[in-house]
């Protein structure tokens, strides 16, 4: 297996969340009645013009930001021409020659340390119908849905991209095995939900991916022979076709045979991936500008207003987050992983909590309860501002720690004020020593046996006062001055 | 400039064009014809000559993204040869 290096490049297919199609005003919602989000334009009816929707451009322009890939000042349009029954107009408005950035990177964590994954480009589509294949035979046909034709699609190419003359092979820019393409993947769907371009709803195939796989050859110094998995929609399958597939290659290299250049489709059901069987030809899809839609320049305005709808990036964010904050790699990893969240944690230390002890509880009760109750954070009833004052009453000595855990769980279920709830049921903690004093003075009154063997020497029973004394008081009392109280009645 | 049978019925193929046999031989000729006009423009010098995609000088013409009505249902399928379940109903592609 050391033998053979392996390349893998991905071509990720991202649905952006815009209100409207590309190229006209339907709809761009997710599912719908069947053929209920088509107009003339995506229909492909003879006659209509396509006109370029705005956010496509400004979305795409942030991706290309966040990567630093370097933005055409003009791009072009074409036509990519093929026929199936899921592309009424007959061709793909795709970019070819002209496209909107070349160039740029995503940065990944391998074993460690930080490689950049270098970007061949990023361009600008449209996505097709959907084509339902029945199985089961009472229907022999292909029914198709036109309502995904003409959502926005950015398409995101790593290199190498085999078969371009200036390809020579280093590893230190490349997905070299499964584990890395999908470590890329997952980091590119964290960057573009942090952007707020895309659901990156991977059940409704917000991001789909083919996967080009080779073998370098060292003896030729050239790529071998490659071979491409279309439509990847799982990170779970994806990892299992690239790992199926390489080895594939290398039991067809290592007998001595070739490599036949094809295009596979994983199954996930049987865990196999077969050439694609299709009845389309060769592909020849004879590009050419799209002659109903004129250049795109992209201006120094336009650039700055993407500017200010970058926000700060998670790599960034996890990192101030441990210099800033004092928090540890682990928590600013997890804390900086959704926007959401990371808005979240920052909106309570804003707020003016402790950071770390913000961070604990985010980390903690916060999460438990937006995933017992699925929702998300940015909706989660108890907000930042709340939040803090909650920690502040803990850190006032108003309420102890455990009292404060109830009122949280009470904060999430009423929507109430932590200090409403502290007063209506009388929760402040009792820090009054005269009034504490009574309250262990009775408790030692009724456990007079376990008070003889305390001073016999079985000092644990020490646990046990404080415990009833923290019962007796429902929890209120102030444990350092309980603590204190016990072992003055008992010496 | 000569076309060849196999370039005639590879593009009707890719055009998913019915071509009767005895029909190659006549668009090999008028095909040819066509390119050979080409090659005559191709005598012009256009090395300075920047390449012209659109007629009109027009950049950046956008829509904003608001959403405005589909056509329902029936009117998407009015046209189709074959429906089924609010669908198009076209031959089965993957074999």
């Amino acid at each position: 297996m050391s033998n053979y290096r392996v390349v893998i490049g991905l071509e990720i297919h991202l649905q952006l969340a815009t209100r409207t199609k590309v190229f006209c005003g339907c709809s761009n919602e997710f599912g719908g009645e069947p053929n209920t989000h088509s107009c003339p334009v995506c229909l492909g009816m003879p006659g209509v013009l396509p006109v370029f929707n705005r956010q496509v451009l400004e979305y795409a322009l942030r991706l290309a930001r966040a990567l630093s890939s370097n933005v055409s000042e003009r791009c072009r349009f074409v036509r990519k021409n093929y026929f199936y029954p899921d592309l009424p107009k007959g061709y793909q408005i795709s970019q070819f020659h002209e496209c909107l950035a070349y160039g740029g990177a995503v940065e990944i964590d391998v074993a460690g340390t930080t490689k950049r994954i270098h970007l061949d480009r990023i361009q600008i589509e449209e996505d097709a119908g959907k084509s339902l294949h029945s199985e089961d035979s009472h229907m022999e046909d292909t029914l198709v849905d036109v309502n995904r034709c003409g959502t926005p699609l950015l398409e995101i190419i790593s290199k190498p991209t085999p078969g371009s003359p200036d390809c020579v092979y280093d590893p230190s820019v490349y997905l070299n095995s499964p584990d890395e393409a999908i470590t890329y993947w997952v980091k590119l769907r964290q960057l573009t939900r942090y952007l707020g371009i895309s659901e990156c709803n991977m059940e409704e195939g917000n991001m789909r991916a083919d996967a080009n796989i080779s073998i370098w050859d060292e003896a030729r110094g050239s790529f071998g022979t490659k071979t491409e998995i279309k439509n990847l929609n799982s990170f779970k399958f994806a990892h299992r076709a690239l790992t199926q597939e390489i080895a594939r290659h290398i039991e067809i290299l290592s007998g001595g045979g070739k490599v036949k250049q094809e295009t596979m489709l994983y199954d996930s059901a049987t865990d196999t991936v077969a050439p694609m069987r299709s009845k389309e030809e060769a592909h020849d899809y004879r590009y050419f500008p799209e002659p109903d839609l004129v250049p795109v320049v992209i201006t120094e305005e336009l650039l700055a207003q993407v500017r200010k709808n970058v926000p700060e990036l998670p790599d960034e964010r996890r990192k101030r987050f441990v210099s800033q904050f004092g928090l540890t790699r682990d928590a600013a990893d997890l804390l900086s992983a959704e926007r959401a969240l990371a808005d979240y944690f920052e909106g309570v230390v804003k707020s003016g909590s402790e950071p770390r002890t913000a961070a604990n509880w985010v980390m903690g009760d916060v999460l438990r309860e937006t995933n017992a109750r699925k929702v998300d954070v940015s909706i989660f009833p108890v907000s930042p501002a709340r939040l803090a004052e909650l920690i502040a009453l803990v850190a006032s000595g108003t309420i102890n720690q455990n009292v404060a855990k109830d009122v949280f769980a009470v904060m999430v279920d009423s929507g109430k004020q932590a200090s409403q709830i502290v007063e209506e049921r009388g929760l402040a903690q009792i820090s009054d020593e005269s009034a504490l004093e009574g309250v262990v003075a009775e408790v030692m009154g009724r456990f007079p046996g376990e008070v003889q063997r305390f001073r016999a020497g079985e000092v644990k029973l020490m646990g046990f006062f404080v415990g009833q004394v923290m019962k007796a008081t429902k929890g209120r009392a102030n444990p350092a001055l309980v603590n204190d109280l016990v072992r003055k009645y008992l010496s | 400039m000569p076309v060849s049978r196999e370039d005639v019925l590879h593009v009707a193929a890719l055009a998913r064009l019915e071509v009767a046999p005895e029909q190659v031989e006549s668009f090999q000729r008028e095909l040819g014809a066509i390119l050979e006009h080409f090659q005559k423009l191709n005598e012009l010098d256009t090395s300075n000559v920047e390449p012209t995609s659109h007629a009109l000088a027009l950049v950046n013409v956008f829509r904003e993204d608001v959403p405005q009505p589909s056509l329902t249902q029936e009117e998407a399928l009015a046209n189709a040869p074959q429906k089924a379940f609010g669908h198009f109903r076209v031959p089965k592609v993957i074999d």
